[in-house]
């Protein structure tokens, strides 16, 4: 398999959000046929104390890749980091590990799911707040630290 | 610089690469006997069934799990402990026939979302102590086991010609099978019948497969361990855990078993079937967030695994260097974790259980290796942990690439590391005192640091070289240590207390001379000296915790107990406290981790759907901890006398130890015995020696009276009727034997406390019968 240059990721205009969360909604119908959004989505819009919005999603750095014990994650052709939900064991050392908490588990069920840069949220933002971006894999990548002492 | 996100099937190894005509292996294969099963589903952690096989008769059968064995002996250990108190006699020696291996799991075993939940608990009568010996091991084995539809495999009888069990979990079959043309020898043993089982040619069906297999070595040694595969699908080998201790590899080969494979077809993170799977993921994300966060900062298990000791225990003067003599070499920088660390291979999910992020289980990949059969092979090594690392400082070799030698050979011959190790050792140190020579050894010229000469014994063991020492070498310390005195080759006294055995088994590797709490753990144990029960010696002498008798006994008594509840649930004891929360020290008891035992309570709940507290937890341990004691006595050991333990492991036993650390012993001498400063430096060291001598000696003695009485023991060790009653054991067969015992004791005058009391100073009760009140 030719290896990924680049991936679309997600960016966020935080003046723009209004904080509607259609974007939630949009992201958990895909991965869940629900649209409750909240623990149910993988994008996440956080009202900060002064107002403002924030974003929390995956960046697709894939140091999740290497953590797996049996494999089930991988960089796809287009770059996104995927979990093969048939694959996972549930283990949640993705969940554990991830620096920005963009591996995410619901209580529907014991494996994790992801931002796999779809483009639904994008698309049922009413304010245009939301945008995928195409970025190099290697300005992304963040590989599980391994460095002896820190 | 490491690149990191290698897809799975992208990742090579420079490993020797094997062609094998694995068909051909298996068309030799001739079916003994077969069971087909109906698999149950695991419920609540439990199978709930046992499954038993007899060699000798090729008798396969399944047995029922009671709510009531589940309350006595909640699952693992306690479970091996329950079948082998059914099927032995009191005097079923390790090769006797109606001996048994057991391997079980325990209802925690196999959860994927807490680090360190995939471990298997073994059992059998050991060739070393003629007690049951436990040793838990890593691997896949259990869970597949489990999943496979069984709690626990109890193995009877002897084949007669070697056999592979294969419990197939996919087909519900179990078969007895001969394997003609297969290798002994793990390394390759377990890569051929993993490739040979796993239902298609790939990594994901041969991660599904794990086999149980012991060596050439097994076969000729009382030192033969278990080696437990766990598939490795990026490094694409049949990567190895080993459950060391007491000779299990022994039995094993003793049976005339070859390997046992366990495959499943599907397991997922809720095959346990978890009361409340929401509350394990929480609590099993808590701690992958905390390990990724503090294990850098705390033990760097994710970098070097359990070798991050060796550079403490050199710091501490614990380190056992040219076989415990020294606690620290100048060498041993050659050796610490920063070396090895050069040589693994990294960036690999390193558990050997699904789901430990903890991942000590460190490797190095392509390893060249340097003598014996496989010499010029590239091969995997796992590990090697600190124990190992250490046996090279006992033994005086500091070089990484011998180390790593020692390590595979030990590994893939069915060998434990550490009574391989030790045991060696003590020979060399025998051989620096002439009373071992060359002659004597078979031509091997074992001095201090010949780590080709170590090898060579390993590889003689392994041939069945009838030489007279190897025969008797192999056996272990306690067997040499008669040997030299019958033959008069040297002091009596000196070979005893330099052999470090105790019980028959050799010790692992920490040096406890400063640490009284801790020979108490080595010596006051069930199976032998292992520092699976306790290990005390920071609580003990760097924090100087625990200063009082009373006080190293409560020590003596809970952590035993809590560290006997791993072996209970089919859990690693490392993610306890080898990572801790960052307010741990802030905590009323931070050597107890409180915040951890919360998480092991909380699991334990949220799989088994029981409601128990930490107190339960630790009740749960006595039952089994307490009932293996009795078994001990019922097979003619478990008193005080069994409970020695070398002077090696209490203090100074030859005038250059004393020398090397004369300031320490000297102050002592004044500060703890009340010798004048002038009187001491007068004093020839003999005089030193033998005064330090009877005053450690009687230190442990006290200690073991306080131990005792804090466990409800009687003075002579054995667990008293009444305190097995107040645990809900209540076998009358048991408690009849151990009254029956302990009326033999008070007839030959033995129930009496044996600490030299003095002034001031007064045993743990005067009442001599003190288990009889109410």
């Amino acid at each position: 398999m030719a290896k990924p240059k680049t991936v679309r990721i997600l960016r966020f205009y935080g003046e723009k959000c209004t904080g509607c969360l259609e974007c939630e909604r949009a992201c958990s119908m895909v991965h869940f046929r629900t649209r409750e959004g909240g623990d149910k989505s993988a994008i996440r819009i956080i009202k900060e104390n002064d107002g403002s919005y924030r974003m929390n999603v995956c960046d697709q750095c894939g140091l999740c890749i290497d953590m797996c014990p049996v494999g089930a994650i991988y960089r796809r052709e287009n770059g996104v980091v995927w979990l093969d939900r048939k694959v996972c064991i549930g283990c949640q050392a993705c969940v554990g590990f991830c620096p920005i908490g963009g591996m995410r588990r619901s209580s529907i069920r014991i494996e994790p799911f992801k931002c796999i840069s779809c483009g639904s949220c994008v698309r049922a933002c009413p304010e245009d707040a939301l945008e995928l971006v195409e970025v190099e894999v290697e300005d992304v990548k963040e590989v599980v630290y391994h460095k002896l002492g820190v | 610089m490491v690149e990191g996100q290698i897809p799975v099937e992208e990742y090579k190894t420079a490993n020797t690469k094997h062609r094998w005509d694995l068909r051909r292996m298996l068309s030799a294969h001739r079916v003994l006997a077969q069971y087909d099963y109906k698999r149950g589903q695991v419920w609540r952690g439990y199978a709930n069934r046992t499954l038993y096989i007899n060699l000798s008769s090729n008798e396969i059968r399944e047995k029922k799990v009671s709510d009531e064995m589940k309350k006595i002996f909640t699952g693992g250990r306690g479970f091996g402990l329950k079948l082998l108190w059914d099927s032995i006699r009191p005097t079923t020696r390790w090769n006797s026939e109606e001996n048994e291996l057991v391997i079980t799991t325990g209802p925690l075993c196999g959860i994927t979302q807490y680090p360190g939940s995939g471990k298997s608990l073994c059992l059998t009568v050991s060739p070393a102590t003629d007690i049951i010996c436990d040793s838990n091991v890593g691997g896949f084995f259990g869970p597949y086991l489990k999943f496979a539809g069984f709690d626990a495999l109890e193995i009877q009888g002897k084949a007669k010609e070697d056999v592979i069990i294969v419990i197939d979990g996919e087909n519900c079959r179990v078969t007895i099978e001969t394997a003609p043309f297969e290798e002994t020898n793990s390394h390759l043993l377990a890569e051929q019948l993993t490739r040979m089982y796993a239902s298609e040619d790939n990594e994901l069906s041969r991660q599904k497969v794990s086999v149980v297999s012991a060596g050439r070595g097994a076969e000729h040694s009382w030192w033969g361990c278990l080696n437990f595969s766990f598939w490795d699908i990026r490094r694409k080998v049949a990567r190895m855990k080993q459950a060391g201790r007491g000779g299990l590899g022994t039995v094993f080969r003793d049976k005339k078993i070859k390997a046992v494979v366990a495959k499943i077809d599907h397991f997922d993170g809720l095959s346990n079937n978890p009361a409340d799977p929401e509350k394990l993921a929480e609590i099993g994300t808590k701690m992958h967030r905390e390990i990724r966060d503090l294990d850098r900062y705390q033990c760097n298990m994710r970098a070097v695994g359990t070798g991050h000791l060796t550079e403490i225990m050199d710091a501490y003067d614990l380190l056992p260097v040219e076989n415990y003599r020294f606690g620290s070499s100048q060498k041993a920088s050659r050796i610490y974790s920063t070396e090895f660390y050069k040589l693994f291979t990294k960036i690999i999910p390193d558990g050997c259980w699904h789901g430990c992020t903890l991942s000590c289980s460190k490797t190095v990949d392509a390893f060249t290796v340097i003598t014996g059969p496989y010499k010029g092979e590239r091969v995997t090594v796992d590990g090697p942990e600190y124990e190992t690392i250490a046996c090279g400082a006992n033994m005086g070799i500091f070089d990484p690439k011998w180390i790593l030698e020692f390590n595979f050979y030990c590994d893939t011959y069915g060998l434990d590391t550490i009574s391989t190790g030790t045991s060696i050792a003590f020979y060399m140190e025998m051989y620096e005192y002439g009373i071992l020579n060359k002659e004597r050894c078979d031509g091997l010229e074992l001095c201090f640091g010949n780590a080709e000469a170590a090898l060579e014994l390993l590889h003689r063991i392994a041939r069945g070289d009838k030489g007279r020492f190897i025969q008797i070498a192999s056996k272990g310390v306690r067997r040499v240590k008669d040997w030299l005195i019958k033959n008069k080759w040297g002091d009596k006294q000196l070979i005893e207390d330099a052999g470090m055995e105790s019980k028959g088994l050799e010790f692992s590797e920490y040096v406890t001379k400063e640490s009284l709490a801790m020979q108490g753990g080595y010596g006051l144990t069930l199976k032998g000296p292992q520092h699976d029960e306790a290990w005390l010696i920071f609580m003990d002498m760097v924090n100087n915790a625990i200063p009082t008798f009373e006080d190293k006994a409560e020590a003596l008594h809970y952590f035993p107990m809590w560290r006997t509840w791993f072996g209970l649930n089919g859990l690693c004891k490392l993610p306890w406290n080898d990572i801790e929360p960052a307010d741990n020290a802030k905590t009323d008891e931070p050597a107890k981790v409180p915040e951890h035992v919360q998480n092991y309570v909380d699991i334990f709940n949220a799989v088994t759907g029981w409601n128990v507290d930490k107190k339960e937890l630790i009740l749960q341990s006595e039952r089994c901890y307490n009932w293996q004691r009795a078994m001990n006595v019922w097979m003619g050991r478990g008193r005080r006398k069994d409970d020695w333990i070398p002077y090696r492991a209490i203090g100074p036993l030859t005038k250059m130890e004393y020398l090397s650390r004369k300031e320490r012993y000297d102050k002592q001498l004044v500060e703890k015995l009340g010798y004048n400063k002038k009187e001491v430096e007068k004093m020839s060291v003999e005089k030193k020696i033998r005064i330090l001598y009877n005053y450690r000696r009687d230190q442990y003695e006290k200690l073991t009276d306080a131990v005792y009485y804090r466990r409800g023991w009687t003075p002579n060790g054995i667990p008293t009727p009444q305190k097995m009653k107040k645990l809900g054991i209540n076998d009358p067969r048991m408690l009849k034997m151990l009254q029956k015992k302990i009326e033999e004791d008070e007839q030959k005058g033995l129930n009496i406390w044996r600490g030299k009391y003095r002034k001031g100073e007064k045993p743990p009760t005067n009442d001599p019968h003190y288990w009889e009140k109410p």
